[in-house]
């Protein structure tokens, strides 16, 4: 994988070199490196329990690696933590939505707390996305699929230029899908950054579209 | 596409973290209510179990209140990091790119509000209901308000550590009660050396100093524990 990036003369925004990750007793992640360019799709796939949740999470910062190193505009972690998460957004299997308030406010919370934000730039995402009928319903009353999709506007809010997602489409019917590729792609022309974990590939064949086969 | 991005400032982010917790607790205010439900009922079965005189239930007042109060403390602290760990909000603030500290430093204030400040305004009346004098009510309320805020950062570290081991709460016990003493055996000697009309001021002051020492210290605490909680 380096060596093919290595073709490209920009330095990588984000790069991995030789992870490795243990759970418990497990070897999980064997000398895993990646480079992420500006405007760049990396896919990690694999079968279930290959370790795909855990580079994701280790890539954010959330679970140290044992060894290799992770680099962020040049900088290594975690020592540059506090600036790389503020270009960060991260999307777990959780969508991180509180189910007693409505999807708007658990979008303001949750962007105002990185940046200042106005109620119409949080409609007009819920309206990009379709889920404009549900800003202002509980979050326990939306369906999977319409929860997924608030969480997927807020990363799109954050204003993040690398989004960290994992199985971003889950309960995600195919207008869904469609809307969120047009998203990514949107992103990527933008020079965005986005890593995921996929069982479904996204934007497949599509110029800076790659995939990180983990085994 | 790195635009620079204005973040908000400190006190701003403190003010959205409370102003957020206010708002899930006016609808989960039952959940709200039970550490002040299990005060008072703690407190009523004393004289039920010991005796009705209010010679005898006045002596054992203040350690009454003190237990009681505590416990109801400890059982607030279940509630709160544990939703915000389990939906994944807790991972969003990690990620937040802002101080973590600050942020479960708001939390935990908002939790004492929510389920401290009640506990200070209940206990004069509770207290009266043991026998104890209207002149230590002033004492009784600045010890349990300058208590439970200690009691409240202390346990808030020990919930950080606790958040992500299942069945928790027995272990969280343990682990933060002995720690707590200090603020239990101050506290209660404070309030009992009222009601002999002497001088309080001693162990008042050792109880502000050590809220002081809780609180400028304990933030960075729950932050390391929480950080190490969420990687799991």
């Amino acid at each position: 994988m380096l060596a093919k990036d290595a073709a490209t003369s920009t330095q990588p925004q984000l790069e991995a070199r030789a992870v490795h990750l243990w759970r418990g007793e497990k070897h999980l992640l064997r000398g895993v490196s990646f480079a992420l360019h500006a405007g760049e799709l990396l896919q990690v796939v694999g079968p279930n329990g290959v370790g795909k949740t855990s580079l994701l999470r280790s890539v954010a910062g959330l679970l140290p690696v044992e060894a290799g190193e992770i680099f962020w505009q040049g900088q290594p972690l975690p020592a540059a933590n506090d600036d790389y998460h503020r270009e960060l957004a991260y999307l777990a299997h959780v969508n991180g939505l509180k189910s007693d308030l409505t999807a708007l406010e658990n979008l303001r919370f949750a962007v105002s707390i990185r940046r200042d934000v106005t109620t119409e730039e949080l409609r007009d995402t819920l309206q990009l996305l379709r889920i404009e009928s549900c800003s202002d319903l509980p979050v326990r009353a939306l369906s999977a699929g319409q929860k997924r999709r608030v969480a997927l506007a807020r990363v799109m809010l954050t204003r993040a230029s690398l989004w960290i997602l994992d199985e971003p489409i889950t309960n995600l019917d195919k207008a869904g899908i469609a809307l969120f590729e047009a998203r990514i792609a949107d992103h990527m022309r933008q020079g965005g950054m986005i890593l995921t974990a996929a069982h479904q590939l996204l934007l497949q064949g599509q110029p800076g579209v790659r995939t990180l086969e983990l085994q | 596409m790195s635009s620079v991005q204005t973040t908000p400032g400190l006190s701003k982010i403190l003010m959205l973290v409370m102003a957020r917790d206010l708002r899930l607790a006016v609808r989960h205010w039952d959940q709200v209510l039970q550490p002040l439900i299990f005060f008072v009922i703690v407190t009523t079965l004393f004289p039920l179990a010991i005796s009705p005189a209010l010679d005898e239930l006045r002596k054992i007042s203040p350690g009454v209140l003190w237990v009681a109060a505590m416990l109801a403390s400890l059982l607030a602290l279940e509630s709160l990091f544990r939703p915000d760990v389990e939906d994944g909000t807790m991972e969003q603030w990690v990620l937040s790119g802002q101080p973590l500290s600050l942020l479960l430093l708001a939390k935990t204030a908002t939790h004492w509000l929510l389920t401290g400040l009640p506990l200070v305004l209940m206990a004069p009346i509770v207290g009266t209901a043991l026998g104890m004098p209207q002149s230590v009510w002033p004492v009784l309320a600045g010890t349990l308000a300058l208590g439970t805020g200690s009691l409240s950062v202390l346990g808030a570290i020990g919930a950080a550590l606790t958040v992500s081991v299942r069945r928790g709460s027995v272990l969280l016990a343990l682990l933060v009660l002995p720690l707590e003493m200090p603020v239990l055996i101050f506290g209660a000697r404070a309030v009992d050396l009222a009601m002999h009309g002497e001088a309080v001021a001693g162990p008042l002051n050792l109880l502000a100093a050590l809220l002081l020492f809780f609180v400028s210290l304990g933030p960075f605490a729950m932050a390391a524990a929480m950080r190490i909680s969420v990687e799991s």
